[in-house]
Parts: C-alpha cells; structure tokens; sequence
C-alpha cells in the first residue's frame, strides 16, 4: 500500500542574529492511511515545526513532501486550497488559538465557510453534527471561548479540524494543557474518531507516556535530527539510543514499588543555532567519543526499527552478551 | 497537637469573593507535616491546592481572598493569629516557597546572585559580602557555578531559572519548603535533575516539604505522604503506601485509571466523566458525587466526612474500598 504521506530529507532553518537555526534537519519517514506517527521530544527539539512544515504553515527549506503520491512541497495555491481541506491541525494551546470573540458555533463553523460552498442551513446542521461528535454540548452554540474550560476548549479545535472531513491531521501537543482526567477524555475521542473516519494522525508530544498509548509508530527527536524511530511496542521494549533511553528513565512513573533505574544525563540541550556536523547529543552523552563527531547515518538496527547512533551497535551487543 | 507534627492545619477555610459570587477555594482542609516529610498535595486545576499553600504564608491575594476559618499551628506557633511583623520573620526564613513559574518569579533587572543574597540578608544580621559568600554557595549547591552570580534571569534556561529559585529558597534553610508544581514547566530529563536536586537538599537541610503537583509519577517518588485534593476538599489522605497501593476514594481510583502508563499494553483509558464542579456554585453532598461511578442518593444530600480506611488512611466516601 502506498503512504498517504511521505516526507524525504525535510528541513527547516530560520535565520537568526545569530546564525542558522537548524530546526529540522533532514527527517525522512513514510506514514500509511489510518496510522499515527508520534513525534516525541523535549521543548526545542523541532518536533511542532516539523508538524508546521508538513501543513505548508512554514516553508521547508529543502527536502520534499508527497501527499497521497503527489510531490506538495511547493504548491500552487490553488493547489495549496485544496490541500487544507485534507490536511489539519489542532494546536497546542486552546486558549490562545480560538478567536476570542467567535462563538463556539462560529468557530466550528468557519471551515466550511471557507471550503464547503453549502447553504447556511446546512452549514448549521453540519456544525451541530460536529458539536456532538466531539462531545460539546449544544447549549455551547452561542458561548465564547472564555466561558469554557480547557477540555470543552480543546474539543471546538477538534470540531474545527474535523470540519472538512479531512484524511490527515497534525495533533500538536492537544492534551498537553489539559488536565489528566480531560486529558483521558480527549485522547479517547481522538482514538475513536480515527477509528470511526479512518484518519491519519501525527501526533506530536513531550509526553511519552501518552505517545505510547496512541501511536502506532513513534519517532523520537532531538535538536531537529531523528535519534531513533520504531514501532511504538518495540521501541519500549528494545530502546536503543542513548538519549531515548535517558528520556524513558526520567519520566517518574506513579509506582511506588518499581525503584527506576535513572539514566542521568547531565546538562541541557545544546544550542540548534549552526549545530557541529556530528551526533546532537553527543555533549550530554554518556557514551560520547571521538567518533561521534562524525555525521551519524540512520540505520536500520532490526526491521522497521531505525536508530542514528554509530555506537549502538556495540552498546547494545554488551547488553545482550550481558543477558547470555 | 502532635509534637512531632512541624505543621498542623485544621478546617482550613478560604474564599475569593468578587461582587457577585464567592468561590469556595478551599473548605475545612486538615493537614500535617511531620519533620523531615515529604507531603504530596496532588489535585487538578482549581482544586485549590496553590491557595493553601498562599495561606499558609500569608500571602493570598488581598483583599479578593479571605480565610474564613481554621487554625494552623507551625512549631507550636498559631501562624495565623501571629502579627504581620512576626510573620515576616517565618516568611522566606523558617517558611520558604519555590513558585511554579520560574521565568515569573525572577526579578528581570536584578543579578541572580543578588536575588538570593536579599533573602539572606534580610534574615540575618550579616554584612553585605558574607550574605554574597553564601549566595555564591547556595549557588553551586544547585548546581550552578558560582561564576553566573553576576547574570541576569534571561541569560538562564529554564531548568537553570528555577534552580535559583530553589537556591533562594533554601537560602535561609527553611524548616518547611512549599514547592508548588515545582517542575511543571520543565522538560522531563531537566525535571529528573531537578527533583533529585530537591531530594539531597532536604536531606542535607532536613528541610520538610509540601509538594503541590498534578503529577501522581513526581509524587511516587519522591514523597511520604499523600493528600488527594478535589474541588477545595482533602478526599484521600495517607501514606504513599495508602494512596498508591490501596487507593479508596473513586476521585482517587479515577485518576489513576486516567493516566497512560507505560509499562501497560492497555489500549483505552478508562476517564472520569463529566468536569469538576463550579466553585462558586458547589454541590450540597459529596463534591465528587456528579461523576463518581458508586454515586447514590446520600451522596448528593450528605458530605460524607473523613472516614478511616486504615491507621494514618483517610477518606472522604460513604462506599469507600468498594468494588474497583
């Protein structure tokens, strides 16, 4: 089957006073109908500019985007039209992304305004439709976005990005402002709609317990590169790269019986602006040597399972000789 | 009260009031912090946690909030009954507070160094350069070198910002520390550093903590003692041991079903229903009543009180323990 969206050597630089920014440096992956990609990484790694470039939000700087076997990295805009309509996103932060002077219904609403061409009698059935597909109530119609709560919030960006019946959506952090018992609800609702239209998602977070739950395959990021990339099972349960394996031991599980084994890494993420040639993490590494300077190659450690680490294969051969 | 009790809070009430409604932030909170304890007060977004830890300063909003009643007793002291000119002297110095926001709780035009040298000096009667001597200290105890204590907040990262925060708060080597969500806005693997950071200046300090956090895996590892928060209310009360392991209250059990674990292959979250209650419009009963599961009619007539589950294990439901 072929991807619906494939992405080759995407990248992303912004100048800054400084030099170049590297924000995506080089991302290649494939994504088929109806699955979900997570991007995981900390603040800065690139991972929402990324997720901006693939909806043409930003301009990639160099590499190509096909959707549905197209070539879209530079579209016309009448091209760029009708690719909105199959491609969404729903962002981050409910409170800042709503108008905060369009009501709910208005809100839901504007999409088809702009793209559908239906009488507004059905643009309102629509938007009723809509409202209850995500769960809000339909006294909510004629509220505005300050009388609502994050989690009602977020459900009119899903409303919205659903509105055009689109194949493709970007989830930019959606849960990450939410509460854990809204953020449950909401996750679910994006697991059923999936179901329900077939979409494909990428699902972009910092938290890797919520990717886990929801992606079929996950990429970890960090500074613009992809560190490791494989199936969401496989990348638990056989984590290879160094820095995803101190992002897996630092998340505090709420267990108090499993004493962790923290990975520390010491200090902070290095600066994107004209970053060496060589492996990103190579300065927090605990592994690091003169090898690393060197510009890693992705490769495929185990089918479907790829990994950008020159050491990983000696790393990980110590384990396993350890276990025998 | 207990002598082996630092802090003792009993029917903490306090309310905001505007011209037209009161919200009941906090109703009738009975707490205590034994020395040398971590307390972990967990709760959602506007359960009220962050105002009882202002109460306890004395530092809630004026005149919007009122502390409508209670006592709270710290080291023998009634902290709220003590003159302003005596509280200054436990505020910032037997009592100190890590806020959330590191990026708002520095002063932007002041050096950092000279931040922390302030709480000092104001507590002690030293000179000038001995309160910057132990400023450079308080410093490199947190990890930054004593060189940076002439720069300025933005020349910090994050996770750096909020390690001045905690050295200012420590300055003066508190008998009780309120850390309020003190690693949310911080990236996992710098929250890991952070939190074990936290742990060996409370052993080194044999400083007590109050823990205000969402996060049930930041609460696993590092506290004692649990109080379950909701809408104003102490629900569940215990040990780690209680709250993790024997959880009794359904708000309790709810949150844990809410969160995405990574060591399990579960495929759907189970979320608790419906939102917290209005705080200016609460329910007669059980707070939690409209969207627990073991709901019946003396449930939303009656407050079911704190119940025991066990010794130390309090709960706030009339079927507490019942079928999970």
């Amino acid at each position: 089957m072929p991807a619906l969206l494939e992405v080759r050597d995407l990248k992303k630089y912004f100048k800054t006073g400084g030099g170049i920014l590297h924000a995506v440096d080089g991302i290649s992956f494939a994504l088929e109908e109806g699955k979900t990609l997570g991007v995981v990484g900390e603040s800065g790694c690139g991972k929402s500019t990324l997720g901006r470039t693939i909806l043409h939000l930003l301009e990639a700087t160099d590499g190509r985007i096909l959707f549905e076997g197209e070539d879209v990295t530079t579209p016309s805009r009448a091209r760029l039209h009708a690719l909105r309509r199959k491609t969404q996103i729903i962002f981050q932060d409910p409170f800042s992304s709503l108008n905060p002077r369009m009501s709910v219904s208005a809100a839901i609403m504007e999409p088809l305004v702009i793209h559908s061409g239906l009488s507004r009698d059905d643009m309102r059935s629509e938007t009723r439709k809509l409202m209850d597909t995500v769960g809000l109530a339909e006294r909510y119609a004629n509220a505005y976005p300050h009388e609502l709560d994050g989690g009602c919030r977020q459900r009119i960006g899903i409303a919205r990005a659903l509105a055009l019946n689109p194949k493709f959506i970007v989830c930019d952090e959606p849960v990450s402002a939410l509460d854990v018992s809204i953020q449950a609800q909401v996750l679910n609702l994006l697991l059923d709609l999936q179901e329900e239209r077939k979409l494909t998602y990428i699902f972009v977070t910092h938290d890797l317990s919520v990717v886990k739950y929801i992606s079929d395959e996950i990429m970890v990021m960090y500074l613009g590169r992809m560190v490791e990339k494989a199936p969401s099972d496989e990348l638990f349960e056989n984590t290879l790269h160094p820095y995803t394996k101190a992002l897996l031991s630092a998340i505090p599980e709420p267990d108090i019986h499993c004493r962790q084994e923290r990975v520390q890494i010491r200090g902070e993420i290095t600066s994107p602006i004209n970053p060496a040639p060589g492996c990103r993490f190579m300065a927090r590494c605990p592994h690091a040597s003169e090898v690393c300077a060197e510009p890693q190659k992705s490769e495929e450690y185990s089918q479907n399972h790829s990994v950008s680490c020159c050491k990983c294969g000696e790393l990980n051969k110590r384990k396993e000789e350890l276990i025998r | 009260m207990d002598e082996r009790n630092l802090l003792e809070i009993t029917d903490l009430t306090v309310e905001y009031r505007t011209d037209d409604t009161v919200v009941r932030a906090v109703n009738g909170v009975n707490l205590a912090v034994k020395k040398g304890e971590t307390l972990g007060v967990v709760g959602e977004t506007g359960a009220g946690k962050t105002t009882i830890a202002r109460a306890i300063l004395r530092i809630l909003p004026n005149p919007q909030a009122k502390v409508c009643g209670g006592r709270m007793f710290f080291g023998g002291q009634d902290i709220m009954r003590i003159s302003e000119k005596d509280m200054r002297k436990i505020r910032g110095n037997r009592i100190a507070m890590i806020f959330q926001d590191p990026m708002t709780a520095l002063n932007p035009i002041e050096r950092v160094g000279d931040q922390i040298a302030e709480t000092i000096g104001l507590h002690n009667r030293i000179l000038r350069a001995d309160a910057q001597r132990r400023a450079v200290d308080m410093l490199e105890t947190v990890g930054i070198p004593g060189e940076r204590y002439g720069e300025y907040p933005h020349q910090f990262s994050g996770g750096m910002k909020q390690r001045v925060v905690i050295a200012m708060a420590c300055a003066c080597k508190p008998e009780l520390l309120l850390a309020d969500e003190p690693t949310t806005a911080l990236d996992v693997t710098i929250q890991a550093q952070v939190l074990e950071m936290m742990q060996s200046l409370k052993k080194r300090l044999d400083t007590s903590i109050i823990l205000i956090t969402h996060d049930l895996g930041v609460v696993a590892n590092v506290c004692d003692a649990v109080a379950v928060i909701y809408a104003g209310e102490i629900v569940e009360y215990g040990a780690a041991e209680d709250i993790f392991d024997r959880a009794a209250h359904p708000y309790t059990r709810g949150l844990f079903n809410s969160l995405p674990r990574l060591k399990s292959a579960e495929r759907r979250l189970k979320p608790i229903g419906g939102l917290m209650p209005d705080p200016s419009n609460l329910p007669e009963g059980c707070k939690f009543g409209a969207r627990c599961p073991l709901a019946r009619d003396i449930c939303r007539a009656e407050n079911p009180g704190a119940r025991a589950a066990g010794a130390g294990h309090l709960v706030k439901c009339f079927f507490a323990g019942g079928e999970r």
